[in-house]
């Protein structure tokens, strides 16, 4: 048995920050469905994702983590996970400032609520900084996957899994309203 | 699978497993895991719903594109719709003869090998989605996570609508096309169990 400090204390906030989002599905359904979009449409609106949304979620978790106010209402967090998970699923032509508004929605939104409970679990801005990087990484991958995509049962797939999150999302938003 | 792409999973599962801290910080509700594993057995542990999912999977095989994608993708939403509606509070008559009525009439689309145009099989799928929804999607165990179970729930459907157009694949051979519709009829029988039953429990 070994022992080291690091079994016992985690490999630090920023680690946990990065781990993050695959550990969290609410945080995690909306990420992937907005990035599903962005692939579709090409590599101008994954570029547009990949800058806005890490930046408007790292800003809003310090902003949260600092003025420790109230998380917003879940309900909200829910609809947008339907509404992304819906345009992927559509994979209708969109302008870019869509995609964009919606990054920045997202990031804003779940930034805040992450950056509320991190207030309230002692977490600091290195953890907010490890989540924002992994949102970078997933969405530069997996947009780039997507945007690389030719065989049309790919794009198929692409599409059934958008559709399988706006599933996730109403039942997300009936759960919310029923407060469980 | 390309070099990139094989290159790209191997960070990411490195990324995983190596930084996987004992701390994570997510959002822990409780009943994680009870509620996925819930989630994903929920819709096998029910033949109605199991033979309608695959119903519909097998009509979409028949139907070839783009119904072989628009039904599976127009089930789940409108299935976790009816959830919604369920959590919301919002009755529905006769849950149970919708989802036998669902089965039957499935059924029957496999058997006869009917071709409607793709927006009216979506629709008629999705009208019956929303009794398998409302019935199904909010038979939460306590203690249970509601957006685990969700989870669960919607990918175990899907998996169903899936397996039914593999099983539909054998529609391209003139065997695979009989024994399709065969398949059919046992549903359609099976739906027509269901709805003795359900009646008979309403009545």
């Amino acid at each position: 048995m070994i022992l080291a400090h690091l079994m016992h204390t985690g490999f630090g906030p920023f680690y946990d920050g990065l781990l993050h989002l695959f550990v969290t599905p609410d945080d995690l359904l909306p990420v992937i469905a907005l990035t599903l979009v962005a692939g579709l449409r090409g590599p101008r609106y994954g570029r547009a994702v990949l800058f806005s949304l890490p930046v408007a979620w790292l800003g809003s978790s310090v902003l949260g983590l600092s003025l420790q106010a109230a998380a917003l209402p879940p309900v909200l967090a829910a609809g947008l996970t339907m509404i992304c998970g819906a345009l992927a699923a559509a994979d209708r032509p969109l302008p870019i400032q869509v995609v964009t508004v919606l990054a920045i929605g997202l990031g804003v939104l779940n930034g805040w609520r992450n950056g509320v409970e991190l207030a309230g679990a002692g977490g600091g801005a290195l953890v907010a900084a490890g989540v924002a990087s992994s949102l970078f990484l997933i969405v530069a991958m997996l947009s780039g996957h997507v945007t690389s995509v030719r065989a049309e049962w790919a794009r198929v797939a692409t599409r059934v899994a958008g559709s399988w999150i706006a599933a996730i999302g109403l039942l997300m938003f009936g759960w919310s309203m029923r407060g469980v | 699978m390309n070099d990139a792409l094989r290159t790209q999973a191997a960070w990411l599962i490195a990324l995983v497993v190596v930084g996987h801290p004992s701390v994570l910080l997510a959002h822990a509700t409780g009943g994680e895991t009870l509620g996925l594993v819930n989630g994903l057995l929920h819709p096998v542990s029910g033949l109605d719903h199991v033979l309608a999912m695959i119903a519909v999977g097998l009509w979409g095989a028949q139907l070839g594109a783009p119904a072989v994608w628009l039904l599976p993708i127009t089930f789940p939403v409108v299935m976790a719709l009816g959830g919604m509606l369920a959590l919301l509070g919002v009755r529905l008559p006769a849950i149970e003869i919708g989802i036998a009525l669902s089965a039957v009439a499935l059924g029957l689309a496999v058997l006869r090998e009917a071709k409607p145009r793709p927006w009216i099989a979506a629709a008629l799928v999705g009208g019956f989605a929303i009794f398998h929804g409302h019935a199904h999607g909010t038979e939460l165990p306590d203690g249970a996570n509601g957006l685990l179970y969700s989870i669960g729930f919607v990918v175990a459907t899907g998996s169903l609508h899936a397996c039914g157009i593999a099983l539909g694949l054998a529609h391209r051979w003139p065997m695979g096309q009989a024994a399709l519709r065969a398949a059919g009829g046992v549903v359609a029988a099976a739906g027509c169990v269901f709805l003795y039953r359900a009646a008979g429990g309403a009545l």
